[in-house]
């Protein structure tokens, strides 16, 4: 295992500022048992000469937990998007290709901007709003089993996987993608969250929300947090349906 | 509704696309299957369909208004899509780059289908068993039509299974999964049903 001489090769995808070309650029560097890409991605920095001994900018790359718990450090490595942090180079076949995650804007090199997400979150209201001009008392309980239920969507951790995964995620479509949506059926799913659930529906019922999913159903194949959300479309997808009856023929539309 | 219309007009696209494009469909299929029966079924049945009360208004409501939405909405959304087969080649990443597939190549069929028989029939000429017999001697329209119909019923088949989650019917992966498996007997038996017919007309 411990071959002293072998080498890790990497090709990755550059750009040097948001507005220019983007340009490929291949590294070398000498491997070590147990490397991820992060680590890879360190020891560029640390000595940042390409593969025909040129010194190079380091490559920009964002992080933070390095324990794919806050989702900053998601990239396409070898064609799949995922997080760099659990990328085992041992696990990879080389060279290893990285590249930015595209469907976002690209900052520079492997560094994107989320922001769309977080924007996301904020159209379809995936929050529980508590708040109010006096104590309103503590409010209903949830069962101990649908909690754990909740608490598998509760993992989401805005990576941006599943968006990069998406067919239908792009310039061309402004569908916001599957990691809100399914926020929206954790929210939903509380009880006191549940007191604004049709508000929540509506927002997703609005252009670029639910509606624009193909069902390719990549991203549950690519979310690295298994959360499943192809179940929790469909799951609103029935219950836009009747809150779509409800809003045409009904009286309650709450 | 209005403030929805995207929303409406996703789920309006996917139920027409069931009711009545899917039965209407099916029951074409079936039609023709009479040409296996010899010419003279076939001819009947066509004409019973032909001569129905009303046929005029019942082709408007049932059948050319609900396609031209389908199919120009359909494009609209095939715009909409990147598709990333290569990079993501999963199975129902591929049935939803063939749904986009097919439904272009319908689009081109059934206008020329259209044309090639009721706008004909409405310029005189008479659809009958001959007809398609004289349409289907060239081996080129033979391939047409044997593209046009396998891609009809798989749009249709596989538009089944997503007008079920589309609408939330099928939610759980075990439901989704078993409606994998009836999709792809809805292809087959009536791909069946449409390549016989087709056949009947050759031989």
């Amino acid at each position: 295992m411990a071959d002293t001489n072998k080498k890790v090769r990497f090709i990755i995808t550059r750009k040097d500022s948001p507005e220019s070309e983007s340009y490929k650029e291949e590294f070398e560097i000498e491997y070590r048992p147990n490397m991820n890409v992060i680590s890879a991605l360190m020891e560029i920095r640390r000595n940042p000469v390409n593969a025909q001994g040129k010194t190079t900018t380091p490559v920009i790359w964002d992080m933070n937990c390095l324990e794919e718990v806050c989702g900053a450090c998601s990239m396409v490595i070898n064609g799949k998007a995922r997080q760099s942090c659990t990328a085992l180079v041992d696990q990879l076949e080389q060279p290893i290709r990285l590249e930015p995650m595209k469907t976002f804007p690209v900052v520079r090199d492997l560094m994107i901007d989320r922001s769309r997400m977080f924007d996301s979150l904020k159209r379809v209201k995936a929050w529980i709003p508590i708040d109010g001009t006096y104590d309103l008392g503590p409010g209903p309980r949830m069962a101990e089993n649908k909690r754990q239920w909740a608490y598998e969507l509760s993992k989401c951790m805005t990576c941006g996987v599943c968006l990069e995964a998406c067919p239908n995620v792009n310039d061309n479509n402004d569908f916001i993608g599957p990691a809100p949506l399914s926020q929206v059926r954790l929210f939903n799913a509380h009880p006191t969250g549940e007191m604004n659930k049709a508000e929540r529906l509506e927002a997703l019922m609005g252009d670029g929300g639910l509606a624009d999913c193909g069902n390719a159903q990549n991203c549950v194949q690519s979310c690295p947090k298994g959360i499943p959300l192809t179940t929790s479309i469909a799951a609103l997808n029935r219950d836009t349906a009747l809150q779509s009856f409800k809003n045409f023929f009904g009286s309650d539309k709450l | 509704m209005a403030e929805n219309r995207e929303f409406m007009n996703r789920r309006l696209h996917s139920l027409l696309g069931v009711i009545p494009i899917g039965v209407f469909l099916t029951q074409h299929l079936i039609i023709n299957h009479f040409a296996t029966q010899g010419e003279a079924a076939f001819n009947s049945a066509a004409g019973f369909m032909g001569n129905l009360p009303f046929v005029i208004f019942l082709e408007f409501i049932l059948i050319y208004i609900p396609i031209l939405f389908h199919a120009i909405y359909g494009l609209f959304i095939v715009f909409q899509t990147k598709n990333n087969t290569k990079r993501y080649g999963y199975f129902r990443n591929q049935m939803f780059l063939l749904q986009r597939i097919t439904g272009v190549i319908l689009v081109v069929f059934i206008a020329w289908h259209v044309w090639e028989t009721r706008v004909q029939a409405a310029l005189g000429a008479e659809v009958n068993y001959d007809m398609m017999v004289d349409i289907l001697s060239s081996p080129f329209m033979l391939i047409f039509y044997i593209i046009g119909v396998i891609s009809a019923t798989f749009h249709f088949a596989n538009g089944l299974w997503s007008f079920f989650v589309s609408w939330g019917l099928t939610v759980s992966p075990r439901s989704q999964h078993i409606m994998t498996y009836v999709s792809i007997v809805v292809f087959v038996v009536l791909s069946i049903i449409g390549m016989r017919a087709l056949f009947a007309f050759v031989s």
